[in-house]
């Protein structure tokens, strides 16, 4: 009974808080997305904090994607005992500069009172939560090492199942209560997107790379 | 040709008092605001002195505007802040941004313990507080921190100008009897190559295609702080409370319904003039990728003739209403700039193509050829020209790239109208001398009398020809108002606050 509710009800319900509440906000409040930057007032430590968490963090999140969506790929990657090595270590080194950089940030916010001053509680959970998370990993790649392999057979046939609509939970639930806590916490995360500063992800302005430099804009006429 | 209009602006700096009048008028308008104290969309700085952010100038340590390579063939204009991919890559932490301390941090100050503290022998102050986390501060700079060339000598031998000359001239510059200063009113200039437009990760910043002001979209914008790098004039600001960049909207709402903006209003030396430039906007680029001696006469070529009827015609062809190119004809600064060649773009080799312009200040010319203060007349003001070499390199590498023949052109015509004047109204210099003085700067006494008139006593009309709004081309005359409303409502629905 718990895990159908930990492990099938509770992913359900924070994709459908995180994708709802995302469409809602995208198209109700512009005003609202952006980054939140405080770079402004504090300058140091926001460089490396901020610098080391998304180097580290989004390629991270990149490859647990790939690992959902192209587990076939993702296996024939690291098929010989090289190239796993080298995913472990790949992981491993990205997954420390995240929570490098995620104490740093931290540690920022603690101590400045300027920053402390723009900081709402919601910017505190998000950042915990955060830290928790590529904590909780991290043990993870050194408690139970390969990941990169067993990922493949438990966490990916479970996802699968929920994204098809045919929960089983019983990829998951032999596995240790550190991992869970991680699963658990990663969904946590996901339905806390559009509640929080996080929302800041969706804005990645990719089409930058080709649009044109000067923008001019005509009240009742298309661009010309 | 593809002609745009530009509502562009002339600031006389030689009437320029340094009242600051027009940054109050501005900051109780548009920036009373919690995030926003800092920002002072327009500001006037003492010159020489560092200005407001410290060392905007200098892009060595900012990184602002344009950088042409390969200037002759091929040119190549790129941001100097980054290309497109590091703009990405930088999204995280941007390397060049200013922070609080290249402004100041706000402060306000603690009026309730004056009221409230307990009977004693002293007398109660107000303490200074931040207004950011409102713990006491001690104020160490401000806005205007240099005002009237206060501790020149930490603050204003700094001024990045200074760089281009020699120990001695800037001995001279400093020396008791021979300092000038003068003041240099601030605000965006709505560039036509504008640099903050360009480095907009988000595509959040845009000209207006009918009047060329340059506005921040608050919804769109992300608050990834690159057109505060990229402004080479430090124009665009981040709002540290909602997150969102801010500039000067150049008062639209008050331009639309035919007022000028709040900080030309309220000047109070009247040194401030607006009107319509008609431009090609197909030279936009080509004008800014010439070596930097030939910026200045590239961008008075885009300026197009309002009277000329081929340019009317293409005007109507690229969808210029009536109103606006009669506007065009009216325009002081079409006068001064393109007409008269008195006033001069800030900086032309940041190549953003500014539409603010300048006419330089007499003032330091005179003051530092004069000795002890002895007032000199007669045609020693003509040839003060040749021995004020000190301010007029000072003024070219302000206003025209290091290029002293566009400053001394303005110079010899300012002069020449002052003679003309003199002889005309005081009589000790001679009509031979006033008519050989205009000879020399290529003008008639019709142009001098005309330059006298629109600097001296031009009335409101004159200083501010602001174009008709066209209202046809507005959305609510073409479609029902009551059903626009009902279909979008009219402004904002929800308070600007900062995002969860
Ligand atoms: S002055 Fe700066 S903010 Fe204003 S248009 Fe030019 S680049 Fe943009
Ligand atoms: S109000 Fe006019 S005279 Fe006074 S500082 Fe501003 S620009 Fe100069």
């Amino acid at each position: 009974m718990l895990e159908t509710i930990l492990f099938i009800v509770f992913p359900y319900l924070a994709v459908i808080l995180g994708v709802v509440g995302i469409i809602y906000r995208y198209r109700t409040d512009q005003f609202s997305l952006t980054s939140l930057s405080s770079q402004f007032l504090e300058t140091d430590l926001q460089f490396w904090g901020s610098t080391l968490w998304h180097y580290g963090i989004i390629p991270t999140l990149l490859i647990h994607l790939g690992g959902f969506t192209l587990p076939r790929v993702m296996a024939a990657l690291h098929s010989t005992p090289e190239t796993l090595y080298l995913a472990e270590l790949a992981g491993k080194v990205m997954g420390i500069m995240a929570l490098v950089g995620a104490a740093a940030l931290l540690y920022r916010r603690l101590s400045s009172s300027r920053i402390r001053a723009i900081t709402t509680p919601m910017d505190w959970i998000v950042l915990v939560l955060l830290f928790t998370q590529v904590f909780l990993g991290m043990t993870i790649a050194f408690s139970y090492r390969w990941g990169a392999t067993w990922f493949i057979h438990t966490v990916t046939p479970w996802v699968g199942s929920l994204s098809v609509f045919q929960p089983q939970t019983k990829y998951v639930t032999a596995l240790p209560w550190i991992p869970k806590l991680h699963f658990l916490n990663g969904f946590l995360l996901f339905a806390l997107v559009p509640y929080s500063r996080l929302v800041h992800i969706i804005n990645f302005p990719l089409t930058y790379l080709w649009r044109r430099y000067q923008l001019v804009i005509w009240a009742r006429r298309k661009a010309s | 040709m593809k002609i745009r209009s530009q509502v562009s602006m002339v600031f006389h700096l030689d009437k320029c008092i340094g009242c600051h009048t027009c940054s109050l008028a501005c900051k109780n308008i548009w920036t009373d605001r919690q995030g926003a104290e800092y920002m002072w969309w327009n500001n006037v700085e003492t010159k020489p002195g560092v200005g407001f952010p410290t060392l905007w100038e200098d892009q060595e340590k900012y990184n602002g505007g344009w950088e042409l390579k390969n200037a002759g063939k091929e040119p190549r204009l790129n941001l100097k802040l980054q290309n497109r991919l590091q703009a990405l890559g930088n999204l995280f932490s941007n390397p060049s941004m200013p922070t609080m301390s290249e402004y100041y941090e706000p402060w306000t100050y603690k009026y309730e313990d004056l009221i409230n503290s307990p009977l004693g022998d002293d007398q109660p102050i107000a303490r200074a507080i931040s207004r950011i986390d409102g713990k006491p501060i001690d104020i160490e700079t401000g806005p205007n921190w240099d005002d009237d060339l206060g501790g020149s000598n930490i603050y204003a031998v700094n001024d990045p100008l200074l760089k281009n000359m020699s120990e001695e001239e800037k001995r001279r510059l400093f020396s008791i009897e021979q300092l000038f200063y003068f003041y240099v009113p601030r605000i965006c200039n709505h560039c036509l190559n504008a640099a903050c437009v360009a480095a907009c990760p988000s595509g959040a910043i845009y000209k207006r295609a009918e009047d060329g002001i340059v506005l921040v979209n608050q919804d769109k914008c992300r608050g990834w702080r690159m057109c505060v790098s990229g402004c080479p004039y430090k124009k665009t600001y981040y709002n540290w409370s909602t997150g969102k960049s801010e500039k000067c909207i150049l008062c639209y709402p008050r331009l639309e319904t035919g007022q000028a903006p709040a900080c030309f209003h309220s000047c109070v030396g009247r040194i401030r003039y607006l009107g319509v430039l008609l431009y090609d906007a197909d030279q936009v680029e080509t004008a800014v990728e010439v070596p930097d001696e030939q910026l200045v006469q590239r961008q008075r070529e885009m300026i197009l003739d309002p009277f000329d009827p081929q340019v009317i015609a293409a005007a109507e062809e690229s969808g210029i209403p009536a109103g606006v190119i009669e506007a065009a004809q009216q325009s002081p600064v079409y006068r001064y700039v393109k007409e008269w060649e008195l006033a001069l773009p800030l900086h032309p080799e940041f190549r953003t193509l500014p539409m603010l312009f300048y006419v330089p200040p007499l003032l330091p010319v005179i003051s530092s050829t004069q000795e002890s203060g002895a007032q000199r007349t007669e045609s020693d003001l003509f040839s003060s020209l040749e021995s004020a070499r000190v301010p007029v390199r000072f003024m070219s590498h302000m206003l025209s790239a290091g290029n002293d023949a566009p400053v001394i052109k303005a110079y010899q015509r300012m002069i020449a109208v002052r003679l003309y004047k003199r002889a005309e109204t005081v009589g000790d210099v001679s009509n031979e001398e006033a008519a050989a003085a205009l000879t020399k700067a290529g003008m008639s006494a019709g142009d001098a009398e005309a330059i006298y008139r629109l600097t001296s006593l031009p009335t409101h009309q004159q200083r501010f020809v602001i174009p008709p709004s066209s209202r046809e081309s507005a959305i609510e005359q073409v479609q029902d108002p009551q059903q626009h409303k009902a279909e979008t409502g009219f402004g904002r629905r929800q308070a600007p606050h900062r995002g969860l």
